[in-house]
């Protein structure tokens, strides 16, 4: 109970009479890195405005670390490092002045900052960067830039919007690295919709649709979901779906829009060997088999579907 | 913590020649006054026979030097505040300063600081400036003294009104201009009612109370107004900010 970073009770926001985050409840632990997922205008990115304290909830409480964000805002808000989706970046100054302005306003004490100016820079890959001027760097050493200011005082908590916008996949994978080793300390959360990267990169997943969280697990969870026990077989002469229901494990077999075959097996059962026996035996010409995964979409589709029917159940 | 944002907000005047380039032309023009103040005393002087005619040579010159003073404050205030949070605003940093440990009443009053502390830079120089004429002769150091303590109250007041015309929008030059406006109806309201003397309109206006600082007279009254003037546009600024965080 005590190493719950982040708690957030109840988080409703009105925005004109209309809820964009309505009983929104959900906490952190130390050391745990949260995905947030949702489509666009899902209330992400309200949520994350509402936990830093850049958006007075409408109803509920944030706590940072036990912390009250609406009774105790500073004391709070040290706490945190907080990337917003658009870049708080002063483009007037180098990387160097900026970061040292940065750790001067998250209250890093006087003899501290250089060490802080400089280990941030270090993880975020900003070493060679030091001098020049912000507005002359490219989109994602800018978004370096950022995730440097929001790490710079080693907060318990960072919240990170969208991080990997705009960037290379080798800064990319930095990136998630450079998350990952965060998170093994501290807490982060991260919203994206990008889902590989949630794969990579999360502990526990929340996924959020208009307004409404309707998935709170573990990524383990997720993975199942989008995994699936199911495969999908290329034949050059496919055989009838009955022939391919006879094989031992195989519950279910439908012809998709582009001739291949998707097979759905019970759980616990392996039936690949058994597919590629058969297709040798009775010449199918079997030349891919693969296991079928789901989209984002699929996922977030049936995960809002289950949703839906366990409501109605 | 106020004294970081005054710093951070000096350092982005100074990041650019802009902060640079004002300061040099003000001082040029200040300059020049002051030359041409020196240069007309002599030549009026010579001309003032009687004792009753002559004046002090440091109310003379002081008094061209301070009269354009007040009068180029209030063109370079506006230029000087507009972006102190609309472009703040504009480039959505508003959310780096929100949520670091700060409160709102740390921003505004660090905004203004460094707004202030840039403009007095004017204005110990104009005062140093006058003070060379003690090498000639016998100056009045407590002309300048009330001058430079109006001035910087009325530099306070222009900023914060222009702090808070700021904090409305997102287009700096529209903050620019709308605080000019302000500030110049302002100034001449004085104009309007001067045939009143009893009129409680001509009190409001900044110039009426500028006038006794102008003449070397330190009056509790008008610093009284300068300071609640202030204290009012910041306070509205912290509200406005405020009503952001509420309403989104």
């Amino acid at each position: 109970m005590n190493n719950l970073t982040v708690e957030a009770i109840e988080l409703t926001r009105l925005y004109g009479g209309r809820e964009a985050v309505s009983n929104v409840s959900f906490s952190v632990k130390q050391g745990e890195v949260l995905g947030f997922l949702g489509p666009n205008g899902a209330g992400k990115s309200t949520t994350m405005k509402m936990l830093t304290g850049n958006l007075a909830p409408s109803a509920g409480s944030v706590k940072i670390c036990g912390i009250d964000m609406i009774e105790n805002p500073k004391e709070a808000k040290a706490l945190i490092g907080y990337l917003p989706e658009m870049r708080p970046l002063y483009k007037e100054l180098t990387v160097d002045e900026y970061l040292t302005i940065a750790a001067r306003l998250h209250r890093v004490s006087g003899k501290h900052i250089k060490k802080a100016v400089e280990n941030a820079k270090e993880r975020c890959g900003l070493m060679h960067m030091s001098k020049r001027l912000i507005e002359n760097l490219s989109n994602g050493y800018q978004q370096r830039v950022g995730i440097a200011q929001a790490i710079i005082h080693s907060p318990m908590v960072v919240i990170l919007d969208e991080p990997t916008v705009g960037l290379d996949p080798i800064q990319i994978r930095d990136i998630r690295a450079l998350i990952r080793e965060i998170g093994g300390a501290h807490s982060v959360i991260l919203s994206t919709h990008i889902l590989p990267e949630v794969e990579m990169v999360c502990d526990h997943v929340q996924i959020i649709d208009k307004g409404k969280l309707v998935f709170n697990g573990g990524i383990d969870v997720l993975k199942r979901q989008r995994v699936g026990n199911k495969l999908l077989i290329g034949f050059s002469k496919a055989p009838a779906v009955e022939e391919l229901l006879k094989i031992n494990g195989v519950t279910e077999a439908e012809v998709t829009d582009n001739n291949m075959m998707r097979v759905r097996f019970a759980e616990a059962e392996a039936p690949h060997e058994a597919i590629v026996q058969a297709s040798v035996k009775n010449g199918w010409g079997l030349y891919q088999i693969a296991p079928d995964q789901t989209s984002l979409e699929d996922v977030f589709v049936q995960l809002t579907y289950q949703d839906a029917a366990a409501e109605a159940a | 913590m106020i004294l970081n944002i005054a710093r951070k907000e000096l350092k982005s005047v100074f990041a650019s020649p802009m902060g640079w380039i004002i300061l040099a032309l003000l001082m040029f023009a200040f300059g020049t006054y002051y030359l041409n103040g020196v240069n007309d005393y002599f030549e009026v002087m010579s001309g003032a026979i009687r004792p009753a005619e002559r004046s002090g040579v440091t109310q003379f010159v002081g008094q061209v030097v301070y009269g354009l003073a007040s009068f180029i404050m209030l063109f370079a205030v506006p230029l000087l505040s507009m972006r102190l949070i609309s472009e703040e605003r504009r480039n959505q940093t508003l959310p780096f300063l929100f949520s670091a440990p700060l409160s709102l009443t740390e921003i505004v009053l660090g905004k203004f600081i460094g707004l202030v502390a840039f403009l007095s830079i004017l204005i110990v120089y104009i005062a140093l400036m006058l003070s060379t004429l003690n090498i000639w002769s016998d100056i009045d150091f407590g002309y300048i003294l009330a001058n430079s303590l109006g001035l910087f109250l009325l530099v306070a007041s222009f900023s914060s009104l222009g702090l808070y015309f700021s904090s409305l929008t997102s287009q700096p030059v529209v903050a620019a201009i709308l605080s000019f406006i302000a500030l110049f109806a302002l100034m001449i309201l004085d104009r309007f009612f001067s045939g009143d003397p009893s009129s409680t309109m001509a009190k409001l206006s900044l110039m009426n109370h500028f006038q006794s600082f102008a003449g070397g007279l330190i009056d509790t009254a008008d610093i009284a107004y300068f300071v609640l003037f202030t204290a009012t546009f910041l306070i509205l600024t912290i509200r406005r900010l405020d009503a952001d965080r509420l309403r989104g």
